[in-house]
């Protein structure tokens, strides 16, 4: 009919593919409109995306042990940690090396406290070391080995050494160490580490390889060092480790710091669900220890009743709103909505003064003859406490949409199934209630997902029955500053959300939810 | 069939008012009477209590004074379940969560009844509507004229005696409007229910109604069968709001043997039917169907009062010739004539003479 072939594409006015004109003339929209939200996109990227990414990475992050102590995690790769005995001296004589350039630095109380969260005492056992490293008895070694040539003392001596691409693979221990220190030296001291007195531990390195048989024929000076070994007097690292610390003696920890060298962990996720790593794989961790899944369980548990409270008391409230004629209406909502406009903290702390022992509830049920003065009721500091200061502020949160959905719903419904021959109730049950669902539905959604995540209420009102799993999660980001079971508890979480969400989309239908109209 | 026997009345209004506000009345004495199987239609413009009525006798208002009989039974304290009156809403009302079967059956199962004898109903009342085929559906998946059949159907499925219709068919547009009026009044006829249905449609109310009633200002102004309503009406809201209606204002001068003279506001006289007039020197406005009146001398009662009229304006539509004249100062003042072979067509500009039957031309009130 037109010109254009009906096997071809079509072409517009100019000749050009009608496809082609027509994205042409789209992108320009698309531009405009990628331009008007690009404001709100890099906002939500930066201060959501970026740390829920980064509290997703941390929970499972654990550089910290490979970083700090790269020696020891690698000569501990093969040591059997069934054995019960502690590793060998070589592995002692890494640590050593680690530590020492660790406590030069600071960071060997960082990688206790980390390992504490595993193995109590760790923490201290690394402080303790951490003081006594630069006094170990090696300098034995430095003394025996400058006394066969001073020319060792110069940190130059040793600058040259590894300058040689044969010393440093026939060396390998001794020549990262040394890199190290001179890193250290020069970035964090900002000195020349040839200026520099030669720490002892490189002398200890330096004798443990060569005594391990290494460097032979590389250079005069490192010669002339292996032939007098034979007649070198020694000493034991691991007793000076032991000296320090007794603790170095036992398995434990070694096991420890094997079990968490790998640079990714699912410590943090086993300890946040009341595990560990045992001997033969994860395992619950004794009765007595456990809090997190209880805590899971309680948040989950009362999230669920504050939910179910709210629909309670919300849903004939929403009704009655619904039912008014809109300036009366909009007066309740008002009333509906004043919490909003007071502090969170003034609320709950209301609910202190009205709930406690001395309260005003309980001064008028002694004053009304309904409980004994000597027997006030108990309802803050625990969950009652908890769930009737929630339940009263997420309120607002499931009238809304129930309001906004109701108020969708034409009253000639009801007159339909009246007319029908339907009571009251049923009128009510068969064909209200379920046009309504939808606003329940995202009712709840609201209150559960608010409430789950709740922290300052429970706080202050929770006592130690009514706290919230983010109670635990403030504590240990702001307390204990274990941020990485922090983050698997905030993930775990996250998750626990995710499911119930697709649970509720799988059984009532997202499309069922309703905001409004 | 004697509307006016209250012993043989089902549903009956005695004196019934009704206000919202407790300030104006929205319906002032209402009385009105309907044998068994009756169509009746209530008619009349907007806000004039039509639907609160119908809410009244369905049982979601209360009249504020009088009473409503159903079946010799007054129903004031009866709630609006218990009534057994079917009714079909403006909008339908289709339980939107349900699908058609279950709210076709919805009215059953609430009464109890079995499941195999409520499928067999909702069957019937779906074939009924010649809508079989879609008892899976649910309502939004279904085009405007296919819900209001199944409005109908769910009405009238559980058999109740009176229905009640809102302006059924309000939304629908011409075509399936003048179907679904006559499905409505065939159905209505064949199960001979008893059927208020209310519209401010007039050729709705005149095509499908035994008897309508007329409503303005919350009072009935006539209640009577389409043609009686047409050609006698009894007031002149009732003449100007059924059909097209030429009125001329004057005062009575005499009233003789059934015959008025009406001396109109620019001096001519004419005769006509006092109907709402009773003595001389009352205001009237005199009203004159389009089609009844004469420019054909021939066709004229002999001595019948003739006026000057200039022609204003000729519209041809088709089957009839529609023409627009000045008489006695209203410029509004149309002819309606059929286009027959012998029909004149009149040009703009000429003056004729117009007349008419006396009886044709009603005095009506002021
Ligand atoms: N629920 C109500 N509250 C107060 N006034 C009302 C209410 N319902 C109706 N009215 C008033 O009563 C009068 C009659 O209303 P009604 O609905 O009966 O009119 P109607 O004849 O059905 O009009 P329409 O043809 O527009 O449907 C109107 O003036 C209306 O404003
Ligand atoms: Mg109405």
């Amino acid at each position: 009919m037109s010109d254009t072939a009906a096997s071809g594409p079509v072409m517009s006015a100019d000749g050009v593919p009608l496809k082609r004109s027509l994205n042409r003339a789209l992108r320009a929209q698309k531009i405009r409109a990628l331009a008007l939200i690009a404001p709100l996109l890099l906002f939500v990227l930066i201060t959501f995306i970026a740390p829920i990414a980064d509290m997703l990475f941390r929970s499972v992050e654990n550089q910290i042990v490979r970083e700090t102590l790269p020696e020891t995690v690698q000569r501990l790769g093969d040591w059997d940690a069934d054995s019960g005995e502690p590793p060998s001296e070589a592995v002692f004589t890494a640590l050593y090396a680690d530590i020492f350039l660790a406590a030069e630095r600071k960071l060997h109380t960082r990688l206790g406290s980390r390992l504490n969260y595993e193995e109590t005492g760790a923490s201290s056992l690394f402080r303790k070391t951490g003081r006594r490293v630069d006094r170990f008895d090696t300098d034995i070694y430095t003394d025996q080995i400058t006394d066969l040539d001073p020319a060792w003392e110069a940190g130059a001596t040793w600058a040259a050494l590894f300058e040689a691409r044969e010393a440093r693979s026939a060396l390998p221990f001794t020549a990262r160490s040394w890199e190290r220190w001179t890193d250290f030296v020069i970035n964090e001291e900002e000195d020349d580490p040839l200026e520099e007195d030669v720490p002892d531990f490189l002398y200890t390195a330096l004798y443990s390889e060569l005594a391990d048989g290494a460097g032979a024929g590389l250079d005069p000076r490192v010669d002339q060092v292996i032939d007098a070994l034979p007649g070198f007097e020694t000493v034991s690292v691991r007793e000076q480790f032991l000296d320090a610390d007794e603790d170095w003696g036992g398995a434990d920890i070694w096991r420890t710091i094997q079990t968490y060298s790998p640079a990714y962990t699912s410590g943090y996720f086993l300890n946040a669900v009341d595990m560990e790593k045992g001997t033969d794989g994860p395992q619950f961790r004794p009765e007595n220890e456990q809090i997190y899944l209880t805590l899971f369980k309680r948040t989950m548990f009362m999230s669920m009743v504050i939910t179910f409270s709210c629909i309670l008391l919300g849903y004939p409230v929403a009704w009655i709103l619904a039912n008014l004629p809109a300036r009366t209406a909009n007066l309740l909502m008002i009333l509906v909505l004043l919490p909003f406009w007071t502090s969170l903290l003034v609320r709950t702390s209301a609910w202190k003064v009205m709930l406690q022992q001395q309260g005003v509830i309980n001064d008028t049920l002694v004053w009304l003859g309904l409980v004994d003065d000597g027997s006030r009721l108990v309802m803050i500091n625990n969950q009652f406490g908890t769930i009737v200061a929630m339940t009263h502020i997420l309120l607002p949160f499931m009238i809304l949409p129930l309001y906004s959905v109701m108020q969708t719903i034409p009253p000639t419904y009801l007159r339909a199934a009246k007319s029908l021959g339907a009571t009251n109730w049923t009128a009510f049950w068969r064909v209200y209630f379920p046009q309504s669902v939808p606003g329940i539905g995202a009712g709840s959604i609201l209150v559960f997902i608010l409430s789950i995540g709740y922290y300052i209420t429970p706080e202050i009102v929770g006592g130690t029955t009514g706290t919230f799993i983010s109670n635990r999660i403030a504590y240990h980001i702001s307390s204990s500053l274990n941020w990485g079971l922090a983050a698997a508890l905030g993930t775990i979480l996250l998750a626990v959300v995710l499911v119930l969400y697709w649970l509720y989309d799988q059984i009532v239908g997202i499309d069922n939810v309703k905001l409004g109209g | 069939m004697s509307p006016s026997q209250s012993d043989t009345a089902f549903v009956e209004f005695i004196r019934v008012q009704k206000s919202y506000d407790g300030e104006n009345l929205v319906v002032k004495d209402l009385n009105l009477s309907m044998p068994k199987g009756e169509f009746l239609t209530m008619l009349g413009p907007s806000g004039s209590g039509k639907t609160t009525c119908l809410m009244m006798l369905a049982g979601f208002e209360t009249a504020t004074h009088g009473e409503i009989m159903l079946d010799g039974q007054p129903i004031n304290n009866i709630p609006p379940h218990k009534r057994g009156i079917g009714m079909v809403f403006q909008n339908y009302a289709l339980f939107p969560h349900m699908t058609v079967a279950e709210n076709l059956s919805f009215p059953l199962e609430v009464r109890k009844m079995g499941k195999s004898e409520r499928e067999e109903k909702v069957v019937r009342a779906l074939d009924m509507v010649q809508m079989g085929a879609f008892g899976g559906r649910r309502p939004a998946q279904l085009s405007g004229g296919q819900q209001q059949r199944i409005a109908l159907a769910r009405a009238l499925v559980f058999e109740p005696e009176l229905v009640l219709m809102d302006e059924p068919l309000g939304a629908l547009d011409k075509q399936l409007r003048e179907h679904m009026q006559f499905e409505i009044t065939g159905i209505a006829h064949n199960l001979g229910i008893t059927v208020v249905y209310v519209t401010h449609d007039q050729t709705e109310a005149l095509t499908m109604s035994d008897r309508v009633a007329v409503f303005d200002d919350g009072r009935i102004q006539q209640l009577a069968p389409p043609d009686e309503l047409y050609e006698q009406p009894q007031n002149s809201f009732v003449a100007q709001f059924i059909g097209e209606n030429n009125t001329l204002e004057g005062v009575v001068q005499s009233i003789e043997n059934g015959v008025a003279s009406v001396k109109l506001d620019d001096g001519e006289i004419i005769d006509a039917n006092p109907v709402n007039v009773s003595k001389p020197g009352e205001r009237t406005k005199v009203s004159i169907r389009p089609e009844r009146v004469e420019f054909n001398k021939a066709r004229l009662q002999e001595g019948a009062h003739t006026l000057k009229a200039e022609v204003l304006e000729f519209i041809y539509m088709g089957d009839v010739f529609r023409t627009r004249l000045r008489v006695a100062g209203n410029d509004n003042f149309v002819v309606k004539t059929r286009n027959a072979p012998d029909a004149v067509r009149l040009k703009p500009g000429e003056h004729i003479e117009i007349g008419w039957l006396p009886k044709d031309c009603r005095a009506l009130d002021a």
